[in-house]
């Protein structure tokens, strides 16, 4: 792996992560993909996420819909775990709590699908560093 | 639940947000950044210069300015010195610095290396209890993508400085997360504090200068070279500055991480981003700083949390568990709970600690089997005092605070089992008396089948009677009874 020997270096994995991500102004927005990010701290794995982030998999595959699918930490909503966090592209992230195999199916088929609402979204109760 | 955003996320910027095991996510929310900047820009003086003008305190609970902690360090004289995480989170509820080394490891990575560069060690250690695994895989992992990017190693950023970073697991004793404790424990020794003088920053890891850091207060550290002194600053209150995560548990709805700008009212951390007490009971207690923290009342809800208000309201910050208790909880137990998980803890190195915490258990223990007196009351605080004023370290000299914190405000708790032999809360049992109204027996004998105990007797038709000597206060009959004809007092 090439060692990255700068600030410059930094700045230049950083661009192709967003590039990737599809988060940066010159990015190919008709090659933004749905992200999906499942919270697979303790907390996240305990309630059942590893079942949950496998069968967001299979449903995908099955579907046909076309998603980054990964693991990320805990959010700090534990009393809702297992929880995701669903963004398609052009829209703001929505956060769904206590996921379970049916609330996958409701996800993909309702959600990133049709566009329909879905119950049992967590509202952001944070600000960030950025904001 | 009001979603209000009183929160703000600086030490758990990335957590839920980036893969912990994919480094360039990180580096893609700006990590390495600091690291880098540091490096290649500024000297050590400068950064210190600008950790201590951010205001940055020890977030495992002391408080002390890491800025200033970090100069002592530097300034003593060695070829050989060491950064220590401290990852040995062991207040019961807690679970802060779990959460940050599982969703965000790097970022406790790039901030020990900003430490060694500042304090001239070129070793890290991290300190994690072995009852982590998923963050030991984590930091494990992290650890080696950073070392393959060159990010730690020899030479990082063509600055020629070196940093590598080591793990060592504790076996999950409370008393390790005593710096001194921790230190002989990495030595291969006994977890025992010894006294200080001399500190760590002189006398630490391997007799050399060690400069001991929480999770947290390194997670912070990147962003405030990144975004500078000056906006962390402004983020808190005149002493306190910055953010501080808690983990929200007990009898509250959102059980949780939170993270809120110091500052923030108990208040608006309880029913705002906790959604209040469970099941519609009443608030009755909130209990800060684990086993060396104290209960506070409805009376402190409206306290800003910072490390001396809530050390003036008779607790304190510690590490930042936070359990909320409601009115089913009786404060004489909890206090003689938290002081069985310091009798468990203690090393039992010192007298005041081995042996003090042992009677003050026995007292309580006395007092909820309702066989207390005034006096114990008495005997209570003063032992207690004796205690924090002799034991060795911290761990000793804050075990007392449960229990003296919740004689200064459940005082009317203590003397309603001693005097008139009763648990307001109902969870004493010995001190509780379940009785069979005769008037409105039916004879049922349903009580009787369920009794487990044969405490119950009487003739079919004709009312029933407990007896006292065989009732083990199990309930069942006060449940099964379908005509309300026993009182539980």
């Amino acid at each position: 792996m090439t060692k990255i020997k700068s600030p410059a270096d930094l700045k230049r994995i950083k661009n192709e992560v967003l590039l990737r991500n599809g988060l940066l102004e010159n990015s190919n927005k008709s090659e933004q993909v749905i992200q999906i990010k499942v919270g697979m701290a303790t907390c996240g794995i305990a309630s059942g996420a590893k079942e949950i982030m496998k069968y967001f998999i299979e449903e995908c595959d099955q579907l046909a819909v076309d998603a980054n699918i990964k693991q990320t930490g805990c959010l700090g909503y534990c009393y809702a775990e297992p929880m995701v966090e669903v963004t398609v592209p052009g829209a703001e992230p929505k956060v769904f709590g206590y996921v379970d195999n049916k609330k996958v199916q409701e996800i993909i088929e309702k959600y990133i699908i049709q566009g329909e609402k879905v119950e049992g979204e967590i509202p952001i109760s944070f600000r960030t560093i950025n904001d | 639940m009001t979603d209000t955003k009183k929160q703000l996320r600086i030490a758990l910027r990335n957590c839920g947000l980036i893969d912990p095991e994919q480094i360039e996510d990180y580096i893609a929310q700006d990590g390495y950044f600091a690291l880098g900047k540091c490096l290649t820009e500024l000297t050590p003086e400068i950064v210190i210069e600008e950790i201590k003008s951010s205001g940055l305190r020890g977030r495992g609970g002391g408080g002390f300015p890491t800025g200033l902690k970090w100069e002592i360090t530097k300034n003593v004289k060695n070829e050989q010195k060491y950064v220590v995480c401290n990852a040995d989170e062991g207040d019961p509820g807690a679970f802060m610095d779990r959460s940050i080394l599982e969703g965000d490891p790097h970022s406790v990575l790039e901030a020990m290396a900003i430490c060694g560069y500042c304090i001239g060690a070129n070793t890290g250690i991290i300190y994690i209890r072995a009852e982590y695994p998923l963050a030991i895989a984590r930091l494990k992992t992290a650890i080696k993508q950073a070392e393959e990017y060159g990010l730690i190693g020899d030479n990082i950023f063509d600055s020629g400085f070196n940093f590598k970073i080591e793990m060592r697991y504790g076996a999950g004793a409370f008393v390790c997360g005593e710096e001194t404790a921790l230190i002989h424990s990495m030595e291969g020794l006994r977890g025992e504090p010894t006294v200080k003088p001399p500190f760590p920053s002189v006398s630490g890891y391997m007799k050399k200068p060690t400069n001991v850091n929480n999770v947290e207060t390194f997670a912070s550290v990147p962003v405030i070279i990144n975004k500078g002194a000056s906006w962390f600053n402004k983020i808190g209150t005149e002493k306190s500055k910055g953010t501080k995560v808690f983990a929200l548990a007990g009898k509250i709805n959102n059980v949780g991480l939170v993270e809120v700008p110091m500052g923030t009212t108990l208040r608006e951390v309880i029913y705002e981003i906790g959604g209040g007490i469970m099941n519609g009971k009443e608030f009755k207690s909130v209990q800060t700083g684990g086993p060396s923290g104290g209960c506070l009342t409805k009376d402190f809800l409206d306290t800003p949390i910072d490390y001396d208000n809530l050390i003036a309201a008779g607790s304190m910050m510690g590490s930042g568990g936070m359990i909320v208790m409601d009115e089913d909880d009786c404060m004489v137990s909890i206090a003689k709970f938290y002081l069985e998980f310091t009798l468990e803890e203690s090393c039992g190195k010192c007298n005041p600690c081995r042996i003090g915490n042992k009677r003050l258990h026995e007292i309580l223990t006395k007092i909820t089997e309702g066989n207390g007196t005034v006096d114990d009351i008495e005997r209570l605080k003063v032992l207690s005092n004796v205690i924090k004023d002799t034991s060795l370290c911290g761990l000793g000299q804050s075990s007392p605070n449960p229990v003296l914190s919740t004689i200064a405000n459940f005082g009317d708790e203590y003397l309603a089992h001693v005097k008139d032999g009763k648990c307001p809360a109902g969870q004493c049992k010995s001190l509780l008396r379940y009785d069979i109204v005769e008037d409105l027996c039916t004879g049922c004998t349903l009580c009787f089948r369920n009794c487990p105990v044969g405490a119950i007797t009487g003739e079919r038709r004709l009312p029933h009677f407990i007896d006292q000597s065989l009732c083990i206060k199990c309930g069942v009959c006060f449940e099964k009874c379908k005509f309300d004809a026993i009182t539980l007092t």
